[in-house]
This record gives structure tokens, C-alpha cells and sequence, in this order.
């Protein structure tokens, strides 16, 4: 996947100058063509993952388009309040770039593994989050990231990664891709794991299980009528992903579940998925977001009519 | 810089300093002591250095940008921007209000001359960074300025961009420290020691200059000198005083925090007036 990265991201590099590769002191043997052929679109930050993110900043600031790499942790985790406060706050068009999703640096330790990236991806307004499933989607995914004005987090696996579709897809934000059709459990997966998700389809498939595999690329935003559609058609909705079970994937369809009303009965009250456009007090901002006593009360009769009525 | 636009920047800056005691008064936030010290760095660079052509000009993209790295000076960039003319007058009588955009740490709003949002420290003087090396890398003109506090200079993001700075020799790049001995909680010197603080950027291979940060022809002076050495980052280290202006703030703690009561703010105005 990071070759199809390099590949897809060279040819961009050279159909726009306005495109720059930041990377955090990464990419042996992997970026050597892009820093050689287009060194003016080309930096490299040093070890220094917050700084990078915020230069990435300050050149989208400027009017550039901009990818920024590192191995997931460092790139989510170390520099979140950078991607919080000067990309995705600023609402500017830098891809933030993760290598090494889930247990691919296995041999490098538990510092180096991404498990928790996607929930804290996920909660950020404006970012678009993407677990692509294998080589040909993330060619997929950098044909959109390329040409797309707002923030990103690209979680790429390593090197190795089996194709899963057939032909490079069309990638667009959520929507998921069914790879198999099945009507008894909907399977959905995350990244790569997509490829042990179709291979469990076919044990099922075996034992006379219809599986519907999924790749749910797209953990933000999701895709709401593919769940829908699944939660009606099978009688067990299963989540595959390489990530805590907390956040990501599986919390992401758990909560468009729990939203459906018709079917379940729990309804979030919140601060929704934006960041306040005015500012003011903190009984204001209580009563805007629908935190006070009397607004609590309406949500919870207006959700409650749309229950059906106690037996 | 003349003597003549010398006076006006001074005359600015008492008009600054005014309008941010009467706009923390009543909206009842703090740092004004953070305010004050910074009061003669805006004042200079609004109206004699930064080069800004109108919104709608083609060379506006080609402007000079200011970072307010240290956002908890955001009241005296809007008082600043004010007294400029680029932030309509009503933003400032709202400031705070409730159902309004600018809080006390400021958001970005480039045609009012707010160049990057900032509040978490040690994030503006790297966004500088990614500016003035597009600048650079695109052969243009304009420059890039930072204003940062002491107390950041804590925070190890500002380290990477000193870094990072130095080894691309972003000449285009001026950061302006203002070093008022005070940071959150204590004096740098007890929290964290940056002395030898010059010797510090040079070794980081950074053009340094140290001035009176409220001696407005010695600022001016050293603004017109940048870069102050060619292929190199300049940073100028502005000795300022924390609450400078109200003899009652000045070089305290306290005026991090607290608010003014009518009474105080009937006497800070008469010192400001006064002066």
C-alpha cells in the first residue's frame, strides 16, 4: 500500500506543483523517486511530527495541497492537537498521512502498533477518516485526496497487502463497497482485514452461512443506507477491523444503529459533530446545544412519541 | 523609520492600550497584563512594517503575515486591527458577547487580517514556518512575522520550528519573542529558566537582535533590518514589561488573571491618558 501511495502521489506531484509531500524523516526506499524527480514539492521535517503538522499548516495556509507522513502514532497520536487545532479546526487541505495501520509494524512493538488512531480521527469535525482495504483502493482514495480542498487521515497498511477488489474502485466518502453479496450476517471491515473478512465469507459460504462482506473504507463518514440495508436483510451485523473495539469501526456502526429510532432506544445528546461557529457563555452554549433542563425534557417527549406505546 | 511615524505608532498604541482595558472591563477576560506587553510590537508593525495591499487587490496573496503565535494576546491583535481599520469597529464593542465568532484567543479570518487561529501554544510560530518556506520555495516576496511569549518558548513544538527554520534559511521569517519575565504561573526564571536565551537562537543558527520592546524607534529600527542576516531566520528579542502602561499590572502575575473593577479601570485609562 505505501508503494501504491508513492506511485499514485508521484504522478499527482507532477500533474500540479501546487502538491507538497511532507514526511516526518520517513520513507527509505520509498520516497527516494519523489525527493530526487520533484525536490521544491518535496520537505523533509526531521523527527519532529507536531512541527510537521503545523508547517503542513502554514503551507496550506498559503495556498498548497498537502500530504503528511509518518507512522501512525506519531502522526495521530503525538501530533492530534496540531490536526485538531491548525488542520481540521482551520478546516484546511492537508491529508494526513498514517503508515502502518493496526498490528503491520507487529515486529516493532506495541509503540509502533495504530489501535486507537481511528477513534480519536473520528472525533475530529471536518476530517474525513479512510481505511483503504488494499492497493488498487488506495490508488482509489489519492485520486480523490488529490483533488479534494478539505482534511484528511489516510491509514495505510505497509507493504504486502493483498487486493481485495478486482479493479482500482471508485472511491467516494461514504460510501462502502459490497465485495460479496450474502443475506444471513453482514460483515464489515475496516483496512486490509477486508481480505480475512471475504476469506471467512467463503468458510461461512461453505457451512451454508450467506455472508455479505463489506469494506467499510470509509469510517468517516460512514455509509448510513449500507448499514441500514444490512440491519434489515441479515440477523447478525458483525464489525472486522484492526483497531480497539472502542471508536472505531464497530462504535462508528453502533452508533448509527443506536440512532435508528424505530428500532433502538438510545438517543445521544451533545455537543453534534461541528465546532461552535459563535462563541458565549457557558449557560449560552448549554442552551444552544440543547443542555438545559427544559431542552432535555422536549428531546426526550419528542423521541419518546416516535416509541410505540407501552403495552 | 522616521521620527514622524515614530510619533504615530506611539499615538496608536495608547489608542490599542485604551481600547483593550475598556473591552477586557467589560467582557471580564484576562491577560491583559500579556496584552499590554505586546501593545508596542502591533503598533509598530501595523503602522510602519507589515506590507498589506487592500483584500481586493491581485497582490494581496503577495501580503506580509503577522502570527499571533502567542494567541492569548488576541484582544490586542483586534484592538490592533481596529485601530488599522481591517476589523470593523463592532467586533471589538462585541468582543465576548455571546453569539458572536471572535473569543479571547483569535479565530482566523484572513480579510480582517487574522492570518491562523491560535490559543494552544506553540502552534502559530511552525504555521509561520509552512508559510514563509511556500513563500520561499515559490520565489515571492512577502514576509512572514511571529509574535511568541516566553512561557512558549516551553513548549517543545517551538523548538522544532526553531529547527526547522535554520535548516531551510528562511531569511523571509521573523519571529518577535516577547519577553516579559512573566509567564502563566510564576516568573520564567523560576518556572523555566531561558537565559542564556540570545545565545540560545544563535546557536540554533538564527540571526538574533535584543531590544526595548516599547521603544517604538529602536523596534522600528530593527524591523527595517530584517533579514538580519542574509540565508538566516531572524528572531528579535523584545524585553518587554508584563502590563506595561498601568503602573498597578506592571510585572505582575496577577494581571494573567484578574479583571478590572470600575474603579481600576477609571485609573488605568487616566495613566493611559496621561502618559
Amino acid at each position: 500500500m505505501r508503494i501504491a501511495f508513492q506511485k499514485t502521489l508521484q504522478r499527482a506531484l507532477g500533474a500540479n506543483s501546487e502538491i507538497m509531500l511532507l514526511t516526518g524523516d520517513l520513507g527509505y526506499s520509498v520516497f527516494e523517486p519523489i525527493r530526487d524527480e520533484f525536490p521544491d514539492q518535496y520537505v523533509n521535517c526531521g523527527v519532529a511530527e507536531q512541527g510537521m503538522m503545523s508547517i503542513a499548516a502554514g503551507l496550506a495556509l498559503s495556498g498548497k495541497t498537502v500530504f503528511a507522513y509518518s507512522i501512525v502514532p506519531f502522526a495521530s497520536m503525538r501530533a492530534f492537537e496540531q490536526v485538531r487545532d491548525d488542520i481540521a479546526y482551520q478546516n484546511l487541505s492537508v491529508k494526513v498521512v498514517g503508515v502502518g495501520q493496526g498490528f503491520s509494524y507487529g515486529h516493532m512493538g506495541v509503540t509502533h502498533y495504530a489501535l486507537e488512531d481511528v477513534a480519536i480521527m473520528r472525533a475530529l469535525p471536518n476530517l474525513t477518516v479512510v481505511c483503504p482495504a488494499d492497493p488498487l483502493e488506495t490508488e482509489a482514495v489519492m485520486d480523490f485526496a488529490v483533488q479534494y480542498s478539505g482534511p484528511m487521515y489516510i491509514r495505510l497498511g505497509k507493504a504486502g497487502e493483498k487486493n481485495v477488489f478486482a479493479a482500482k474502485p471508485d472511491f467516494i466518502p461514504g460510501r462502502f463497497a459490497i465485495l460479496e453479496e450474502g443475506q444471513d450476517v453482514a460483515i464489515f471491515a475496516a483496512g486490509p482485514i477486508a481480505a480475512h473478512a471475504l476469506a471467512a465469507g467463503t468458510i461461512l459460504r461453505a457451512e451454508g452461512i450467506s455472508c455479505r462482506i463489506i469494506a467499510a473504507s470509509s469510517v468517516k463518514p460512514v455509509d448510513k443506507e449500507t448499514i441500514a440495508r444490512a440491519a434489515a436483510d441479515c440477523r447478525l451485523l458483525i464489525s472486522v477491523e484492526e483497531h480497539s473495539v472502542i471508536g472505531g469501526l464497530g462504535s462508528a456502526l453502533a452508533e448509527v444503529l443506536a440512532e435508528d429510532v424505530s428500532a433502538a432506544p438510545l438517543v445521544r445528546l451533545g455537543v453534534p459533530d461541528e465546532f461552535p461557529k459563535t462563541i458565549g457563555s457557558q449557560d449560552y452554549l448549554r442552551d444552544h446545544y440543547g443542555l438545559t433542563p427544559s431542552k432535555i425534557a422536549e428531546s426526550v417527549r419528542h423521541y419518546l412519541r416516535k416509541r410505540s406505546p407501552r403495552k | 523609520m522616521t521620527e514622524k511615524s515614530s510619533e504615530l505608532s506611539i499615538q496608536k498604541a495608547a489608542a490599542i492600550r485604551e481600547k483593550i482595558l475598556l473591552a477586557s472591563h467589560r467582557a471580564k477576560t484576562p491577560h491583559i497584563g500579556s496584552c499590554l506587553s505586546l501593545v508596542d510590537m502591533l503598533a509598530v508593525l501595523y503602522f510602519g512594517v507589515l506590507r498589506r495591499p487592500a483584500v481586493d487587490s491581485p497582490d494581496f496573496a503577495r501580503r506580509d503575515r503577522l502570527v499571533l503565535s502567542k494567541g492569548h494576546g488576541g484582544l490586542a491583535l483586534y484592538a490592533t486591527l481596529v485601530e488599522r481599520g481591517l476589523l470593523p469597529a463592532e467586533y471589538l464593542e462585541n468582543y465576548a458577547k455571546d453569539d458572536t465568532i471572535f473569543p479571547a484567543h483569535p479565530v482566523r479570518c484572513v480579510e480582517f487580517g487574522i492570518e491562523a487561529t491560535a490559543g494552544s501554544l506553540g502552534h502559530g510560530f511552525p504555521m509561520a514556518v509552512g508559510m514563509a518556506l511556500s513563500a520561499q520555495r515559490a520565489k515571492q516576496t512577502q514576509r512572514v512575522f511571529a509574535v511568541i511569549s516566553d512561557g512558549e518558548c516551553d513548549e517543545g513544538s517551538t523548538w522544532e520550528a526553531v529547527l526547522a527554520a535554520a535548516q531551510w534559511r528562511l531569511d523571509n521569517l521573523v519571529v518577535l519573542v516577547d519577553y516579559n519575565k512573566i509567564q502563566s504561573f510564576g516568573r520564567v526564571s523560576e518556572v523555566m529558566e531561558l537565559e542564556p536565551f540570545a545565545s540560545k537562537w544563535e546557536s540554533f543558527r538564527w540571526a538574533v537582535k535584543e531590544v526595548n520592546g516599547h521603544d517604538h524607534a529602536a523596534l522600528a529600527d530593527a524591523l527595517s533590518q530584517v533579514p538580519f542576516r542574509a540565508g538566516q531566520p531572524s528572531v528579535l528579542i523584545a524585553h518587554t514589561v508584563k502590563g506595561k502602561g498601568v503602573s498597578f499590572m506592571e510585572n505582575t502575575v496577577d494581571w494573567h488573571y484578574k479583571n478590572l473593577t470600575d474603579e481600576l479601570l477609571a485609573e488605568a485609562l487616566r495613566e493611559i491618558r496621561t502618559a
